[in-house]
């Protein structure tokens, strides 16, 4: 291969499709969750470690920043979810067409913002 | 057949179908806690720990914590393939890289034994 030859194209330049958006975000959400499962685990860890640990979590999640912090997780997690199972569908040849990108990506958005909106709903 | 010996099974088919295999499993542990959260609100401690005091939902869990495991190490490797490279960073990308990978490794690890040590704790 030659050393010189033309690389990196400006991907700011580039107008991108929207699965292409839905597609990264996938990948960052991974990784909140990767980093999240840390806090998971102490929530699990404190809340099945005895009654008092149960309730003093039940009396943090009261406050809004535990809210906060534990509906971006989740967020994340379901968010990811709904990509994954999307990136398994057209794994198995669903929706790969051109004409049908757009549409999974919309409806991953849908549905993910469905579930974001209904895990606030349960956690305030 | 070229083998990579930071990858996580002996090729990239292996870990394709691993982390496919393993987002199906999590999938599925998800849904089952969403369920258990739904069906259940006003839990009391009682009722929470004898859920996964059953050996069937530990054994259950045990399996959930290692696909994670595998899921993430296998997405945290493609991930730092991308954009931790020469190109990126310059002479010192493989070895940024390599820290990158322990760093995941080690949390990974801790991870696995904590879930370990919560679940045969209960
Ligand atoms: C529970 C904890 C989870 C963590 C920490 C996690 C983390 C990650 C990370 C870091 C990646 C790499 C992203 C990339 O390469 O762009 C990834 C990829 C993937 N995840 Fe997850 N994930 C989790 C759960 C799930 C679930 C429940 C599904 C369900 C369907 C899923 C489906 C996928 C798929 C299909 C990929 C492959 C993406 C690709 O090949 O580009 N994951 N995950």
């Amino acid at each position: 291969m030659k050393d010189n030859r033309p690389v990196n194209l400006d991907i700011s330049t580039i107008s991108l499709p929207l699965a292409a958006y839905t597609s990264i975000t996938h990948r960052v959400s991974g990784v909140i969750v990767f980093v999240g499962i840390a806090i998971l685990l102490w929530i699990f860890n404190t809340s099945l470690g005895s009654e008092e640990g149960f309730n003093q979590i039940k009396e943090a999640m009261t406050s809004p920043i535990a809210k906060f912090v534990v509906w971006g997780i989740l967020s994340a997690l379901a968010y990811h979810m709904v990509a994954g199972i999307k990136h398994l569908l057209m794994d198995s040849g669903i929706g790969e067409t051109k004409e049908a990108a757009p549409v999974g990506a919309k409806i991953t958005i849908f549905l993910s913002l469905v579930l974001i909106i209904a895990l606030g709903v349960w956690i305030w | 057949m070229v083998t990579n010996v930071t990858s996580f099974g002996r090729s990239g088919l292996y870990d394709w179908v691993v982390q496919r295999i393993s987002a199906v499993i999590l999938l599925i542990y998800i849904l089952f806690l969403a369920y258990i959260f739904i069906s259940r609100p006003d839990m009391q401690y009682q009722e929470w720990r004898a859920l996964f005091a059953n050996n069937a939902i530990r054994i259950f869990s045990l399996v959930a914590l290692l696909s994670l495991c595998a899921h993430a190490w296998i997405g945290m490797w493609t991930i730092a393939t991308d954009y931790l490279t020469p190109k990126m960073l310059g002479a010192s990308a493989n070895k940024v890289r390599f820290g990158f990978e322990l760093l995941c490794l080690l949390i990974l690890f801790v991870y696995f034994v904590w879930g370990v040590q919560i679940l045969w704790s209960i």
